[in-house]
Order: C-alpha cells, then sequence, then structure tokens
C-alpha cells in the first residue's frame, strides 16, 4: 500500500514532517530511511485526526467546553476532559479515512506470515509538546490485535490530546486550542529472538575505532539488567573485522507470551549457549547499523537492536534505541598518541618527538615529509611491535 | 612455565643416503662441531620462504648474497639501533635464519647515527630511488653483455699483429668473475631501500595499533599498499594479449599452446596476427624476465625462455573471456575500498594527531611501494638473466665433456665453478685434456643422489629454544615470525575449533572449497577453476593462478608476503604462515579458509586416504 494524505509508512520514502507526523513518527521515519530499521509500521497522521474532528462537528463545542476553564480546579477540569474524550470516541470516522486506515493495518500484517500483535502510540506535534516528559504522558497501546482494538485505541490517542494533564499544559503555558492535532504511531510489537546492545567505540578506553556489542537470546532486558552474561564482540568501526570475542553463558532468555501479553523466562539449551547468539552475518549487519546511527546522529551512539522472530532473515534486524554514548564521547577522539617515550624508556635520550620540535642533534625532523624520526626510532625501539 | 624448544640441528636425522652433505657447502654455511655450545644456544627459523627446496651447491648464492646484503643495511649502512644483520646456516639442504640483537649498552649511541642514515634517505626518497633504477638497470645491461663462448682453436691472425698477447681465455675468468659481482652488487641494491620501505611502514603501523589500539593489521596494510603495482604488470601484459587476441577473433590459434612455434605461426597466419605478434614481443622487454618460481634457482623457469607459460596463461584468459567472464583485478573497486578505509581512519583522528596519521601515512605509502616493486627488477630480472648466462656457461661446460647434463654446473659451489673453469683454460691453454671431464661427472652424481635424498625430508620450521619473545622488527614484519606463530608451531597455540590450522590473518573472507597442494612452481598446471591454494610458499609470478583460484593457504609468510598482497589484491582470503598446511592438507580434501580470523579447517579430515606427514623424514612431494 502507497502512503497518502491520512497514511504514511515507516518504508514508505515520503519526507516526513512534524506538522503532519508529529515528533515520534517522523524520528521513526526519518530512520528508517537513514538505514536504521527500527520496527515496521506507519503513521495516522495528523491530516486523519484534522479530517475526522472537522467531519465530527465538534471542534467549536471543545473549544467552548475548555473557555474559560480554571486549571487549579482539577475536579471540573477531569469532568470536562472525560467528556471531550468521550465524546471524541463515541463519534463514527468518516468512512474514505476508516477504509485508508484498516487498508494500512492489513498491508502491515501482510509483512509476516501471520498477524502480529501491534503497539499504538500517539505522537504530537512539537507546538504541543515540547518536551520528552511530556511525551511521556501521551498513551501507548500494546499487544494489540485485530482492526477493531487498533482503529479503537487510534481513536483513545486522539482523545488523549485532551487528556486534564495536556489541557492543564497548554493553558500554563499559553498554547491555544486552535489548530491543535495528533498523529498516531501504528508499530509491530518487536518479538525478539536475539538482541542486545551495541556501542560505537571500545568503552574499555574509548577507542572511537571500534564496535563493541553484547547480544544474548530473547529480549534485552537481561543484557541490559545484567541477569545473563551475553556474547561479548569487539569489531573494527572501519572494515568491521571481528578483533575479538568472548561467548557469555546466556544461559536464560525472556521471550514475548503473546497470549499472556507479557515475558516469559526460560533455560537456554547447551547448545545455543555453546555457541556465538549472532551469525557472522547478522553481526555485521548490527555493527554497520550502529555505524549508521553514529553518522546519523554525529556522535557516538548507545544502541539497543533485536533480531525479530517474526521478519525473515536478512531484514529482521531492528533498531529499538539509539541515544548518545556520554562516558567517554566528551574525552578526545582519540588518544594521543606518544612521540619517543620507549626510546625514553630505554634510557635513550628523546630525539623527536612530534614532527615540529625538531632535534638539533641530529637535525631529525624533515619538514618536507613532516615525519618524525623521533618517532621512528620509538617504533623500531617498540618490542611488541 | 618451562618452554618448549624445537630440535636442535644434531638431533635431526640425516636422510638414507645423504650422508657427507656438509661437503657440498662452504664451510662457512654449515653448523661447526666446535661452535655448538653457541649455535646451540642460538634460536634458528628456517626460511622456507624464500628457500622452499633443498640447496644445490651453486644456488647458495641467492642465499649467502640476499641474506648478507639484509644484513649491511641493518649493521652497516642505517645502523639500525636494535637490530643488526641475520646469520644463516644451511642445515640440511635448508636455509635457517638467527637474528642478531644490538647489545642494550649500544642501541642508545646508534640512534643519532641512524635517524641521520634514514633521515637522508626519507628526506630525498625520489631523487634516491630514480638513482637505483639508473643502477640497477646499469647492472642488468652490463649482465647481458658478458658472453661465455667456447675457446678458439687458435688465436685469431688480429691478435697477432696487433700485438694483442692474450689468448682470450681470460675474458671467459673475467666474465664469470664479472656476473657474480654484477650480482653481488644488484643484491646490494635491493637492500637500499628495503629496509627503509619496512622502517616506514613499521613507523606507521606502531602508530595505528597505539592510536587504534588492536586495529586488525589488514587495515594497516591495505592503508599503506600500492594498489597498481608493478609485480602485477606481466600478468596484466597477459590479460590484454588474452583480450586483444578475442578483439581480433584469433582465440583458434591459442589451441596448443605448449607448442610455441606452432602457436605463434597460427596467430601470425590469422588476420590481424601481425598486431598481436607486435604487442606480445613489446611486452616481452622488460615483462617477461618473469620467473615461475622466486628467482633463488638454477631451475626457476622464465617466461622468456619458456614462452609456453605465458601463452598457456593467455589461452586461460581467452577462454575465461570466451565464458563472460571479467579477468581484470578491480582496481577501481580497490582504490576506493583503499580509500574508503583511509578516510574512515583518518576521520576518528582529532587535530594534531591526524595531522602526525597523515605525515606517517605519507611516508609508510611513498617509502612501502618498493617493497612490492623491487621484486620485479632484482629477483626477477636481475636473476633472470644471471641464470641464463650462467645456463651458458653450463651448456659451454657441458659441450666440452665437464658433465653430463647441460645444466649440472650448478652442482658446483661457485668458486669451485671458478677452478673448473681455469681446469677448462689450462687443458685447452696448454692443448691437453683438462681434468674435469674425468672428475666431474662422477662427482656430480654423488652429489645428485645426496641433494636427493636431501629433499625426502621437509625442514623444521625452527630449531632450538625460542626466546620468551621476539621483539626483532623486520623478522617479525618481513617473516611473519612472532611469539605467538611459534607458539603456534610448537603446538602451544591457541586449538582451532573444530580441529586444523592456525596462521596468519592475511586476507580477509571465507571461503569453503577443494583443496590443492602445489609444492613446486611446475604443479600449477594441475590447478583448478575454484580450487583453494596451498603451498609452501607463492611467488608473484603466479599472479595468473589467483585469478582461478578462491583462496591461499601458505605454510609461511606474514602479512606481506607474496601470498598476502596478491590476495588482498584479486580480494582473495589467505591464511599465511600455517607451518604445516602444505603437509598436513591432502589435495581433494575440502577445507573452510577464514582469511579473516586466520584458520583453515579440513572438513572432511577422517576421509583423507594417506595419513597426514610432517616433520624430519617426511617425503615431500617435490618433484623438483
Amino acid at each position: 500500500m502507497e502512503s497518502n494524505e491520512y497514511i504514511q509508512f515507516f518504508d514508505g520514502g515520503i519526507e516526513p514532517t512534524l506538522e503532519a507526523l508529529g515528533g515520534k513518527g517522523s524520528s521513526l521515519v526519518t530512520m528508517t530511511s537513514a538505514g536504521m530499521p527500527v520496527p515496521p509500521g506507519f503513521v495516522v497522521t495528523t491530516a486523519a485526526f484534522d479530517e475526522f474532528m472537522s467531519a465530527a462537528g465538534i471542534t467549536r463545542e471543545i473549544h467552548d467546553l475548555l473557555e474559560g476553564l480554571d486549571p487549579e480546579d482539577v475536579a471540573e477540569m477531569e469532568k470536562v476532559s472525560a467528556g471531550i474524550r468521550a465524546d471524541i470516541c463515541s463519534k463514527p470516522v468518516p468512512e474514505g479515512l476508516r477504509a485508508q486506515t484498516l487498508a494500512a493495518y492489513e498491508a502491515l500484517m501482510a509483512r509476516f506470515e501471520e498477524p502480529v500483535p501491534v503497539a499504538v502510540r500517539s505522537s504530537a506535534t512539537a507546538e504541543d509538546l515540547p518536551d520528552a516528559s511530556f511525551a511521556g504522558q501521551q498513551d501507548t497501546y500494546l499487544w494489540l490485535e485485530g482492526a477493531k482494538a487498533v482503529t479503537d485505541h487510534i481513536r483513545q490517542c486522539w482523545a488523549s490530546l485532551f487528556t486534564a494533564r495536556a489541557i492543564i499544559y497548554r493553558l500554563k503555558n499559553g498554547i491555544p486550542n486552535e489548530g491543535l492535532s495528533m498523529a498516531v504511531v501504528v508499530q509491530k510489537m518487536v518479538n525478539s529472538k536475539v538482541s542486545g546492545v551495541a556501542m560505537t567505540l571500545d568503552p574499555a578506553n574509548g577507542d572511537r575505532s571500534k564496535i563493541t556489542i553484547d547480544s544474548s537470546y530473547g529480549v534485552g532486558e537481561m543484557v541490559v539488567s545484567g541477569q545473563v552474561t551475553p556474547d561479548n564482540i569487539v569489531l573494527d568501526k572501519v572494515t568491521l573485522t571481528v578483533v575479538s570475542e568472548h561467548l557469555g553463558d546466556k544461559h536464560a532468555e525472556l521471550v514475548p507470551d503473546r497470549s499472556a501479553h507479557t515475558l516469559v523466562e526460560r533455560e537456554v539449551d547447551e547448545e545455543r549457549r555453546g555457541r556465538r547468539s549472532l551469525t557472522d552475518e547478522e553481526l555485521a549487519a548490527v555493527a554497520s547499523m550502529a555505524k549508521r546511527a553514529e553518522k546519523h546522529y554525529k556522535c557516538p551512539q548507545d544502541i539497543e537492536w533485536a533480531l525479530d522472530a517474526d521478519l525473515p532473515d536478512g531484514e529482521n534486524l531492528l533498531l529499538l534505541q539509539s541515544r548518545p554514548e556520554t562516558v567517554h564521547s566528551s574525552k578526545p577522539a582519540a588518544p594521543k598518541a606518544s612521540t619517543g617515550g620507549y626510546a625514553a624508556s630505554l634510557g635513550i635520550p628523546a630525539s623527536g618527538g612530534s614532527a615540529a620540535s625538531g632535534d638539533a642533534a641530529s637535525g631529525t625532523t624533515a619538514a618536507a615529509t613532516g615525519f618524525s624520526l623521533g618517532s621512528i626510532t620509538a617504533s623500531l625501539l617498540k618490542t611488541t611491535a | 612455565m618451562s618452554m618448549k624448544s624445537f630440535p636442535k640441528p644434531s638431533e635431526l636425522p640425516v636422510p638414507a643416503g645423504a650422508e657427507g652433505w656438509e661437503k657440498l657447502y662452504p664451510y662457512y654455511l654449515v653448523f661447526q662441531d666446535k661452535l655448538k655450545e653457541a649455535e646451540d644456544a642460538k634460536f634458528w627459523f628456517c626460511d622456507s620462504q624464500h628457500w622452499p627446496t633443498v640447496f644445490k651447491p651453486f644456488e647458495t648464492i641467492g642465499g649467502e648474497f640476499a641474506v648478507k646484503c639484509l644484513g649491511q643495511y641493518n649493521a652497516r649502512h642505517l645502523m639500525i639501533p636494535n637490530a643488526n644483520g641475520i646469520e644463516f646456516r644451511i642445515h640440511l639442504g635448508y636455509l635457517y635464519m638467527s637474528p642478531i640483537p644490538v647489545p642494550e649498552d649500544q642501541i642508545a649511541a646508534r640512534v643519532p647515527l641512524f635517524e641521520q642514515r634514514v633521515g637522508h634517505y626519507f628526506q630525498n626518497w625520489e631523487e634516491l630511488l630514480k638513482q637505483w633504477h639508473v643502477k640497477v638497470r646499469g647492472t642488468i645491461d652490463e649482465m647481458e653483455t658478458l658472453s661465455f663462448a667456447k675457446l678458439p682453436d687458435m688465436v685469431p691472425m688480429e691478435d697477432i699483429t696487433t700485438g694483442k698477447a692474450k689468448d682470450g681465455s681470460e675474458v671467459l675468468l673475467e666474465n664469470y668473475d664479472r656476473l657474480i659481482q654484477l650480482a653481488y652488487q644488484n643484491w646490494q641494491y635491493h637492500f637500499e631501500f628495503l629496509n627503509l620501505g619496512y622502517i616506514a611502514y613499521l613507523d606507521f603501523f606502531n602508530f595505528c595499533k597505539e592510536v587504534f589500539p588492536n586495529i586488525p593489521d589488514q587495515s594497516i596494510a591495505t592503508m599503506v599498499q600500492g594498489v597498481d603495482m608493478e609485480l602485477f604488470r606481466p600478468d596484466d601484459e597477459l590479460k590484454q594479449l588474452a583480450k586483444l587476441a578475442v578483439e581480433l577473433g584469433i582465440q583458434s590459434a591459442f589451441a596448443n599452446t605448449d607448442d610455441v612455434e606452432a602457436t605463434l605461426g597460427a596467430v601470425r597466419a590469422s588476420s590481424g596476427g601481425e598486431r598481436w605478434i607486435r604487442q606480445y614481443e613489446e611486452a616481452q622487454d622488460p615483462w617477461f624476465n618473469f620467473t615461475v618460481g622466486n628467482g633463488f634457482y638454477g631451475h626457476d623457469k622464465y617466461w622468456k625462455e619458456h614462452q609456453e607459460i605465458p601463452l598457456g596463461y593467455i589461452a586461460d584468459y581467452i577462454r575465461r573471456l570466451d565464458e563472460g567472464q571479467e579477468i581484470m583485478r578491480p582496481t577501481e573497486e580497490l582504490i576506493a575500498e583503499k580509500d574508503r578505509i583511509v578516510e574512515e581512519y583518518r576521520d576518528l583522528l582529532e587535530g594534531e594527531t591526524q595531522a602526525v596519521f597523515d605525515a606517517k601515512r605519507q611516508l609508510a605509502a611513498t617509502a612501502y611501494p618498493y617493497v612490492e616493486n623491487h621484486n620485479f627488477y632484482i629477483e626477477h630480472w636481475t636473476m633472470g638473466v644471471f641464470w641464463r648466462k650462467i645456463r651458458e656457461l653450463s651448456r659451454m661446460m657441458h659441450a666440452e665433456g665437464f658433465w653430463n647434463e647441460p645444466d649440472d654446473l650448478l652442482y658446483l659451489g661457485r668458486n669451485e665453478v671458478r677452478d673448473a673453469l681455469f681446469d677448462l683454460v689450462t687443458g685447452w691453454g696448454v692443448g691437453a685434456q683438462p681434468i674435469g671431464p674425468t672428475y666431474w661427472p662422477e662427482e656430480i652424481e654423488r652429489r645428485r643422489g645426496i641433494i636427493d635424498a636431501l629433499k625426502t625430508a621437509r625442514p623444521q620450521p625452527a630449531l632450538n629454544t625460542p626466546p620468551a619473545s621476539i621483539t626483532e622488527p623486520f623478522t617479525r614484519m618481513l617473516w611473519g615470525i612472532t611469539t605467538e606463530q611459534v607458539q603456534q608451531w610448537l603446538g602451544a597455540g591457541e586449538e582451532v575449533e573444530g580441529g586444523g590450522l592456525r596462521g596468519m590473518a592475511a586476507s580477509p573472507g571465507v571461503v569453503e572449497g577443494i583443496a590443492r597442494v602445489v609444492t613446486d612452481s611446475d604443479q600449477l598446471s594441475e590447478v583448478q577453476q575454484g580450487e583453494i591454494l596451498v603451498a609452501t610458499v607463492t611467488a608473484p609470478s603466479w599472479g595468473p593462478i589467483f585469478g582461478k583460484i578462491k583462496a591461499t593457504v601458505t605454510d609461511i609468510g606474514g602479512m606481506m608476503s607474496h601470498a598476502a598482497i596478491v590476495c588482498r589484491e584479486y580480494g582473495l582470503p589467505a591464511v599465511t604462515g600455517t607451518g604445516s598446511g602444505s603437509t598436513t592438507i591432502k589435495t581433494g580434501q575440502r577445507l573452510r579458509v577464514d582469511g579473516t580470523k586466520g584458520t583453515v579447517q579440513i572438513l572432511d579430515a577422517e576421509e583423507a586416504a594417506e595419513p597426514a606427514i610432517a616433520g624430519p623424514g617426511a617425503h615431500s612431494h617435490s618433484h623438483v
């Protein structure tokens, strides 16, 4: 199905705008097109919300209800909010819009062998929601199955624009209720068979020429919380060559239980524990994705990733989160190379140093090419070439 | 922890029939009874990378000149602070080497001398290298002028009238001496820049290891290596000739390239054939001065005298072109990939460190290509002419009855040849029979028996007890002799999963395929498309084979060995320095070669028909 005015798939190839997709939605589209595969899904755009509101004909009425409300009167506020939200949820969705939404959901389900659960999340535009903590107040619904559950919860997201907290926030910040809108994200629930974290540096020494990956079976929580010892692999960032790898014990895994809508812990058998949880191809894919995330955000990243059991091999790697690495990235990008240190340690007078320093005794620095004899000497004397 | 050891020289059994082998070589090349204690205290590793098969007495010339001249540049020219040259001995026909360290208390004093000397070279690199080309070419040109003609029945009348008063035998003696001197001269030149190339590389290498801890060696090599090097020129010429043949539609002329005359005749007779012949002849000078070996053996075949070899390769390229295959190396892709790698590492650095990276990489990229390119000029071109002249001399003396086979001169040491020559000119001069025809044939047969017996055993990787760590920079770089490698040979290294061999991860990638064990260049024609080449060592001139194979495994060689360089160039996985790949693996076995990790697994080891052969007393596959 093609993206259109009301529906925009993450991988639909349309330039995302904050106005149409909201903050979360536009970020998901941007990440997908930058080669960072987030769990697949689509955004129900702000145009869909506008179309619904205009057909429902309740915009004027809502404005009137909100007019003159006292932000300190919490009980009244809750009552008005509940009324508006019930009104929104009871109004029919225009047939065209409804058909588009159902088609989008079917198209998403068609990517899998059988229907999979989805999450529905609100995605407000930046003017209405200036900070992340507030975004957290928006509604998120997990484990939804079937078209009805999905469309019902899209409407609940729309309604969440008028929770008491949202109304108070706008009142206190002088944000007008005119022109309010809301996009909604419909996204596949991740079904991790293998997951972990990756850093675009070596946390042991801050070396930015490495990518460090921790990987284990199931959902990543056990890796993040340290309940299992994951496989640890260090790769060269430029060539993606494995520099070192240590197999972890990976004794247990958390896997989703669809019927219970929860995660269950189970033992990992000997055979799976004994081998690396990622194949060579999967390892290269995780590293490449981490590298793309770093390039996209222009600073070292700490990402969470998963291989989704519902997606075919080669297309199943998902990026769950990418955030700046803060421990090492405040330091210089690379350690300064020592020059002449080895010679000095052998009791030899330092004869070179940096290319600029020169050396009277042997006239060592060659300005023409900028090389440093002191460092060349040090290289030869270094005992672990 | 007690250090495991390799056998002592005296502990190695002498193969049956090789008794008395020591007398085949000059006294100074064999271990001495009176020096046993001192010699046993040193660690010697076998250089089977350059000398994979047993030396015939004359052939020690290459080992002697090469290793002596390498050493002089460390110890006498450049005053490398911590490394003198390399001592060498021949034991049971193979060459063993022992690096000579500089005593700790002398290192500091050598630093300023070293910096002054290498500083001069690095500052004047282009100019001095240009001069090198002139010197080397001059040596080759002079070598070409030397001849070893049969002496006349009498001095020409002209020499009587001019009062020349010499019989011409002095020319024979002078030319022989001159030939040896010229070879020695170009071997000195060979190392004028080689050690410097390694020094610049090592400097960049160590810098990279410092700013990017554990950076793969391959990445560093890729950043300084030339993509289009002269070593690939001969092969490229053949590819161009194959393309032209296809373009001209004269493929049918290459049906039987073993018959050189008939093949070239058929080309000439074809329409457009003259154009092809012109290009073929142009390519020969100098690019057919190219050996299928490595220049160190008298039996090396050079394309120039064995045109069935290049013609065979051309025929193979023609076949592949007709099948629609791409035969040219992916040069543009390789350059783009090299640029990407340099750029990405560079971008990881900032400010002053980035400037240091640029300076060091620039120096290494300037100096290192010599390491790759000199090979054509010395090992191939110089030695090609040298061996051709030696064969000319050998055949002249064969015609004088000195030996039974045309090339039997190789069974004489180079100073014995001078004696034999004096024997010849004496007999000729006085009008009597020289003694050689009575003495040499029998002696040569005896020596041949010894050499053949020595060939039945493979060399040890090393002798005596290794040092706790191997630090000599050139040993590590050029031969890949590292502490880990030595431990691996001793069986103390990390086990390879599922059994198998470990070596150096010399060129990345993983493939599975069928092994083809090649211990001699004459076996190259057996290599089939898509096989994995397993060899003691490979030679650069095996280039056309690399277009056919999937991966390479060698017994010896480091990141910068020829096999490693060529495989990276061809984008093939390579594991070098496995120690025993060519003796452990059998042709036909299925292998998994991981050139990224440096491991080789034999996937159907239990099905192997013969048990693995290794160590002393093992029979080599060589039929040299």
